[in-house]
């Protein structure tokens, strides 16, 4: 793998199978795909192939599997009470993703899927279709209740409703650009400063200041870490709070 | 690496370092620059049809798989862990109440034989002292009724040997004033003198 000084290089889409193409839009199997079908295979490992002794007594990975299953489905519950429960699968599902593809990134010279934005905004598009479809499937349009702050005098409306309309619409975009920004920043951040380490080696004597940016990297690579496990709770946890939206809508 | 152009992310109408077919009618305008693309590589919207179906793939795969294998079988595994630990309580505190009234049992047992034997032992004593009282009275009853009939036996012989004094002194005092006179008194005046010494005793 060539290594470019570019740090925007790293999020270029390698085509390793290409099918033609509709319009302007190429058809290729990327890296990207590859890696999130990887990320299904991880999952798939770690929650079906870990569990199938279904032992009473849990070895670790199960035991790992059981965790990550009771930390969603709490965060589910609290956000959604009782009857949040199937979409459970859903949040899990999107946990996991962004998880296992946040972490995927950090593996050197690995490919960040979860830096691409329309992939972010695909998933958030699944969560805000959900919750529509959803709410208007089960309260008709009782739904639009979402829209209306209960406790708040009539001249007051409004002004809230466009507000909370304008909330409404802007939350698949914060929860894509988000996700999206986060990676791509502390991937871009981490190849500037890891290059400023060979940069330094190069320049003669200025070479004694390189462990400067490598401690910083080294601080950088623990933080993106962080917020690569941050970001897929932050996702998880939002979706669950704008689902109980379709379970409850007058708030 | 670098130097070569991406299909992708650097639409070439080259054919020869493309697999895209030459004049493939995007419209483009970033030129090839050497190291990349010049195209910020998330925001080159050519791609994007193309990551919304392998997203839509994969991530659909992802559901199916949790919602219907994975997600079943950990609720399942867990359920089984809770209902065999609420059970295994159960157990345990059945047990438990089973042992405790088996030994509350015991005491009850152990109290009621404590009680028996004290109610046995008391009659048993009862019985003895009476057994032992009778037995006492009739060897009383026996030794007295001997020292009566002893008692009697000295008398009689006492009176019988009073008697006895009685003839040998009239007989010696006859003897003695026969000699001392030649003449054996009578029968009356020896017995008034007899009468007259055994009064004075």
């Amino acid at each position: 793998m060539a290594v470019s000084i570019d740090p925007i290089h790293q999020f270029e889409l390698q085509p390793l199978v290409s099918l033609g193409h509709i319009g302007n839009q190429q058809l290729a199997f990327t890296q990207s795909a590859l890696y999130m079908f990887a990320a299904v295979g991880i999952i798939a490992l770690l929650t079906i192939v870990a569990t199938s002794g279904r032992a009473v007594v849990p070895g670790r990975l199960q035991a790992l599997a059981e965790t990550l299953y009771e930390f969603i489905a709490d965060t589910v519950h609290q956000a959604t009470g009782a009857d949040g429960k199937r979409f459970l699968p859903l949040v899990f599902s999107l946990f996991m993703f962004v998880l296992i593809l946040n972490l995927l990134g950090m593996i050197p010279y690995a490919f960040a899927v979860t830096s691409h934005l329309i992939v972010t905004f695909g998933l958030a598009l699944v969560v805000i279709l959900t919750v529509v479809i959803y709410g208007v499937a089960k309260h008709g349009t009782h739904f639009l209740g979402v829209f209306v702050p209960s406790g708040v005098p009539k001249p007051l409306l409004l002004i809230m409703v466009p507000i909370e309309i304008v909330s409404f619409l802007s939350r698949p975009i914060s929860l894509s650009v988000r996700l999206f920004a986060n990676i791509l920043a502390g991937h871009i951040a981490l190849k500037i400063f890891a290059f400023f380490v060979v940069q330094l080696l190069v320049a003669g004597a200025w070479g004694v200041l390189s462990p400067l940016p490598l401690a910083l990297t080294i601080a950088l690579t623990a933080l993106e870490f962080l917020v690569a496990a941050l970001q897929a709770y932050v996702f998880a946890t939002l979706t669950a709070v704008y689902l109980a939206d379709a379970l409850h809508p007058g708030h | 690496m670098a130097e070569q152009k991406n299909p992708l992310t650097t639409p070439s109408p080259n054919a020869d370092t493309t697999i895209v077919p030459p004049g493939s009618p995007h419209t483009h305008t970033e030129q090839p620059s050497g190291g990349h693309g010049g195209a910020f590589p998330p925001f080159e919207s050519h791609t994007f049809l193309s990551q919304l179906i392998w997203l839509a793939l994969a991530f659909g795969l992802l559901y199916y798989l949790m919602s219907k294998v994975a997600l079943p079988r950990i609720e399942a595994i867990l359920g089984e862990r809770a209902g065999r630990l609420s059970s295994d309580l159960n157990e345990a505190q059945r047990m438990k109440a089973e042992a405790d009234a088996a030994g509350a049992a015991y005491e009850q047992s152990l109290r009621e034989a404590q009680v028996k034997a004290q109610a046995i032992a008391q009659e048993t004593r009862n019985s003895l002292s009476a057994e032992a009282d009778a037995k006492r009275k009739t060897l009383e009853a026996e030794l007295n009724q001997r020292l009566a009939a002893s008692e009697a036996t000295i008398r009689a012989r006492t009176t019988e040997a009073m008697g006895n004094v009685r003839t040998i002194a009239g007989e010696t005092a006859s003897a003695i004033v026969e000699r001392l006179t030649g003449q054996a008194p009578d029968q009356a005046s020896l017995n008034r003198a007899l009468d007259a010494t055994s009064a004075v005793h």
